[in-house]
């Protein structure tokens, strides 16, 4: 038997076990939101039955369980990324959030007119816009390393790029459009030689490989709960503890005080200097279970189960007459994008659906990777560790099914 | 209910499939004198409509741009419907066919639709509502003259 058995993984997501229009759920859509074992489930029922109260300033034993259970998700989430100090983690709404934090507090303070922030021809919006509006903000330019017909980062590029003027470097872990793996340790060692920082974008990495923050030196990474089998609404951002200590705050109110008066506001020790406001408690406690799930599997036996599975899919894939990969990266993981003749994706989607596949389809939140490869959308198939050969299977008879109705 | 299978045929009628692949006026019109632009912020989908207006009927219309076979066939349609109507006559067209894919067959009357019917599979696909609506909001910016980009969001 293998170390990771895809059916028993199966037995922990009760959504899982269910028909759609008829037909079993083949859910291929991970790289949206991914779903929740049992035991995240649990761990939110049992916050709410037993522990809920308001944390850090309670006197009570309620205040006391709760504090206890969100500041131990902060010590659960510093052991996965391998942080050295649970200072470093900051819980917020998700990697949006995170960039977000980042652009308005470290690149506000930083970064001025005729600086450079430098990004990536493959980010989401949500590593593009933040970069853009400070951009605009400041009077900075904002510089993007391309992308080659394969969906790499061409890197012969970055040296020119990362100039005296560049004041961050913002970069993918994995593309969440192409499932490109960016060689973010290499790109943080070429801008840490120029003394320039570097954000990665963790969203879509964190679930597929062991992440380990310090060994990739980067200054910040960013990824969300809800696509690492964690709540919605709830993410992390990790910032080397001097970069913390160095931003200004982040958005006002309680808990990110040590004192107000009407003339003068003391602000709290990181993290908590930004997180403003009652914390998503509840998400803190299902994220910390997640990672507490993710650790019972074994990282490692994940990345294999991911790694053999995207060999298996993107061959069977590739077997479809007319179809075209979107993303050939030679490290890739979680993601097939493809496009089917000139049948519309959309068109691809919901015939899908009707067989009870779900995958997404559209501009994936990425649209300049889609103007680069000359594309409007692309129909995504998003691989997880509950997915089996099955999934594919019934993926690529439900392509068939599309070219039937196209004739 | 009808099966999963039985929705696909009623979205994708040979009429729609065929005016998806050979969409007709699928140009922009020559002396053009109204035009508007229309996209899908869901699909990344842009359409452009060009009118040529004698007085207040629709003398010639056309569109261009990229789309799923709903949106393509469904502007197809669109501009033979409309072609030598009046404003308010195609405005009228607007709402029968929006009533048609948000409501189903049942809530118009099929007979006035004309060959703008085949669109009612769409109303059992509430996700492609906007898909088939796209061309019909962004022919009525032309109509009014409004050139801001329209959005089915």
């Amino acid at each position: 038997m293998s170390a990771f058995d895809v059916q028993r993984v199966r037995e922990d997501f009760p959504i899982l076990r269910q028909e759609v229009r008829g037909r079993p759920l083949v859910y291929l859509d991970s790289a949206a939101t991914a779903q929740k074992p049992q035991a995240v489930i649990d761990a939110i029922v049992r916050f709410y039955q037993h522990d809920n109260a308001n944390v850090h300033r309670g006197v009570h034993v309620l205040s006391e369980r709760a504090t206890e259970a969100y500041e131990g998700a902060r010590e659960t989430v510093r052991e996965f990324i391998n942080a050295r100090d649970a200072r470093e983690i900051v819980f917020v709404r998700g990697t949006t959030e995170a960039i977000n934090l980042v652009a308005q507090t470290y690149g506000r303070k930083n970064v001025g007119p005729g600086d450079e922030v430098l990004i990536t021809h493959m980010e989401h919006h949500a590593n593009i816009v933040p970069w853009r509006m400070l951009c605009e903000q400041t009077g900075a330019t904002l510089r993007v390393i391309p992308v080659d017909d394969r969906g790499e980062l061409v890197l012969d590029a970055v040296d020119a790029l990362l100039t005296e003027k560049t004041r961050l470097l913002a970069v993918t872990h994995v593309s969440n459009a192409l499932g490109t793996v960016n060689p973010v340790k290499e790109l943080t060692r070429k801008a840490h030689a120029k003394g320039i920082p570097v954000l990665v974008d963790g969203a879509q990495s964190v679930t597929h490989f062991p992440v380990d923050v310090r060994e990739l030196g980067c200054d910040f990474y960013a990824f969300s709960g809800h696509k690492m089998f964690g709540p919605t609404g709830i993410g992390v951002l990790y910032g080397r503890l001097e970069r913390l200590e160095s931003m200004p705050p982040y958005q006002g109110g309680g808990d990110m005080i040590l004192s107000v008066t009407m003339e003068k506001i003391t602000y709290n020790r990181v993290p908590h200097r930004f997180e403003a406001g009652t914390p998503n408690l509840e998400g803190a406690v299902g994220l910390a279970a997640a990672i507490r799930y993710l650790r019972s599997l074994g990282m490692d036996a994940i990345a294999e189960h991911d790694r053999a599975l995207m060999a298996y899919g993107t061959q069977a894939l590739e077997s479809v007459p007319g179809l075209r990969l979107v993303g050939t990266a030679r490290e890739k993981v979680g993601v097939l994008s493809f496009v089917l003749e000139d049948i519309h994706p959309h068109d691809v989607g919901t015939i899908l659906d009707r067989e009870g596949i779900c995958i997404r389809t559209g501009h994936h939140c990425a649209q300049p990777v889609m103007q680069h490869f000359k594309v409007p959308a692309t129909a995504r198939a998003s691989l997880a560790l509950y997915n089996t050969r099955e999934d594919v299977d019934a993926l690529v008879r439900g392509l068939h099914k599309v070219r039937e109705v196209f004739g | 209910m009808s099966s999963g299978s039985d929705d696909l045929k009623d979205l994708y009628q040979e009429v729609v499939l065929e005016h998806s692949k050979r969409p007709r006026n699928f140009r922009v019109v020559e002396g053009a004198n109204r035009e508007a632009a229309g996209h899908n912020p869901l699909c990344g989908d842009q359409l452009s409509v060009t009118l040529k207006m004698e007085g207040d009927i629709i003398r010639d219309i056309g569109f261009q741009g990229q789309g799923c076979a709903i949106s393509r066939a469904s502007a197809s349609l669109m501009t033979g419907a409309v072609k030598d109507k009046s404003k308010a006559e195609a405005e009228a067209l607007f709402e029968l066919v929006h009533k048609l894919v948000t409501e189903g067959p049942e809530s118009v009357d099929v007979e006035a639709l004309g060959k703008m019917a085949v669109l009612s599979g769409v109303s059992e696909f509430p996700a492609r509502v906007k898909c088939a609506s796209l061309a019909w909001h962004t022919m009525r910016a032309a109509l009014e003259g409004r050139d801001e980009a329209v959005s089915t969001e």
